[in-house]
């Protein structure tokens, strides 16, 4: 899966858990939660997708270090087993 | 034979509109099922009945609105039934234009001028049976109510059909888009978006030119900036009404988190993303166990105070578009942390979505409020009448902390209780707040 293909799943979960939010004008760099307005619950849901979609099983510590598109896509490519 | 009367959602509920029904003369309905759509000022409320037995008569129109309390259907016994009393042969003389029956063909015409008239609304695809409430989703969303596949009374299409199209076609929708950009004209994107072509009901071809709505039109937008000013009246009316006869008073107390945040760390260490646990699950129960030792709280003040033998916290869900909605966790006290879990994950979307049920909207018993994501330490809240308490929770937050004579940092939590100095005094309040806070410092017995 390339980072595009990544992005892309990220942005239709992201309108999937919130689809009165428009995640398609999130910068790289904003952060995903205060931009488009998730809470701790959306936030869950958005990990439990994670792990439908990629396999990845995200511990709560990482929460801090994925907080923007960028970091997000980067943890998956890292995360993910092909 | 019993009389199902429209419910009061909500202090500030006078009326409804009927959108759609779920049900038809002879059907047999039981305890919990849907019977109709209603709009309210919150949104389109599915409305359950709390009997068994048969549906009898459907006594309110489409699109009527109806006041708090006026009957809508008639509900008969077994027996009642048997004699044939009261139901309309097959449902057809049924004294109401059902959503089928707007598309009754001309030989059943004699006996629908029994009947009240056509909504002068008549939409413009009449040929299609679908009930009002689908073909305005189906408008504002874009879809060809010819292509929805109908499962309701006689093969009508609901709003879920619609929704279920809406939703198959999600994914390709962009897609869609721009292909119909770049051919404009092409009036073979509805077929092509349509998931399943088998099940275009065969009306189809009584609809002249199938007239493709703008899809790319921002919809949604328009239609959640109308609930929200709805929503705003229905919060401004519940509010007004309370903060004019509702004498509040207000206590706050700190309570230390470290324990219950270092448990609720632990276990869902252990646990799948799916069933982690939200500090949010440990306050809601350690309310409802608090309640269970202070009772007087847990009840209404209408002509005196009604204590309430349920514990059914409602829990306060912000909506993005302004506004909020409260839906009920019922007989909270006996769930476990992963039930209230479970209810919170089914419901916070629903309310989102301004799609709950009539009980979850009706039935709560005091209310908790948990500002804390939005960076707020303190909350005072406003009770919702005619409850007598409401619970307020700030953020998280590091501050310093003295205990045993030492000074230290934790993790600090600000509770507060708003209630109703009619039904209960500061005493009382007190022993609650304390009671909230001790349970909090036990988490493992939540």
């Amino acid at each position: 899966m390339t980072s595009e293909e990544i992005k892309q799943t990220l942005l239709q979960q992201l309108k999937g858990i919130a689809p009165d939010t428009e995640p398609e004008q999130l910068q790289p760099d904003d952060n995903i939660r205060q931009t488009l307005g998730i809470d701790s619950f959306d936030y869950l849901q958005f990990m439990v997708a994670l792990d439908e979609k990629f396999g990845i099983q995200t511990p709560e510590e990482d929460y801090g270090k994925i907080q923007t598109l960028r970091e997000l896509t980067e943890y998956i490519e890292a995360n993910v087993k092909n | 034979m019993l009389e199902y009367k429209m419910p009061s959602l909500g202090a500030d509920m006078e009326s409804g509109f009927l959108r759609e029904w779920h049900v038809k003369p002879g059907d047999r309905i039981r305890k919990g099922d849907i019977i109709a759509e209603v709009e309210t000022q919150k949104g389109i409320i599915e409305i359950e009945v709390f009997e068994e037995g048969i549906i009898g008569e459907l006594l309110v129109n489409l699109d009527e609105q109806v006041p708090v309390g006026r009957s809508m259907a008639t509900i008969l016994t077994e027996e009642e039934a048997a004699s044939g009393k009261a139901i309309p042969a097959a449902g057809v003389k049924a004294p109401i234009p059902e959503t089928a029956a707007q598309a009754v063909p001309a030989e059943e015409g004699a006996q629908r001028a029994e009947g009240p008239a056509i909504p002068e609304h008549a939409p413009e695809s009449h040929h299609i049976r679908a009930s009002p409430l689908a073909k305005r989703v189906a408008a504002e969303k874009g879809i060809d109510i010819a292509t929805v596949h109908g499962t309701g009374p006689e093969g009508a299409i609901t709003r879920d059909d619609v929704e279920h199209a809406i939703a198959a076609q999600a994914a390709p929708a962009k897609a869609a888009r721009e292909a119909k950009e770049e051919a404009p004209a092409k009036p073979a994107i509805p077929k092509e978006k349509t998931p399943t072509p088998a099940t275009i009901p065969d009306t189809k071809a009584e609809v002249a030119s199938p007239s493709i709505p703008e899809p790319a039109a921002p919809i949604p937008t328009a239609k959640a900036s109308a609930s929200a000013d709805t929503i705003r009246m229905a919060v401004a009316a519940a509010m007004g009404k309370s903060n004019r006869e509702i004498p509040h008073y207000y206590l706050e107390t700190k309570i230390d988190m470290s324990k219950a945040l270092a448990w609720l760390s632990e276990t869902n260490k252990q646990r799948p993303v799916k069933e982690r646990l939200l500090p949010a699950a440990l306050l809601i129960k350690a309310v409802a166990k608090a309640l269970n030792d202070i009772p007087e709280l847990n009840a209404t003040w209408e002509n005196g105070l009604q204590r309430k033998e349920l514990i059914n916290v409602g829990y306060v869900v912000a909506l993005r578009t302004g506004g909020i909605m409260v839906p009920t966790i019922h007989e909270t006290d006996t769930k476990t942390l992963d039930e209230i879990m479970q209810a919170l994950n089914d419901l916070i979307p629903r309310a989102r979505a301004l799609r709950l049920r009539s009980s979850e909207l009706a039935d709560s018993t005091i209310t908790v409020t948990s500002l804390g994501e939005a960076g707020v330490e303190v909350v005072y809240g406003v009770i919702y009448p005619p409850q007598v308490a409401l619970v307020g929770f700030g953020g998280i937050t590091e501050q310093p902390w003295s205990e045993n004579g030492m000074l230290t940092v934790r993790p600090i939590l600000t509770a507060t209780l708003a209630a109703d100095h009619r039904a209960s005094d500061g005493s009382t309040g007190s022993k609650f707040l304390t009671a909230i806070k001790n349970y909090l410092q036990q988490p493992d017995k939540l």
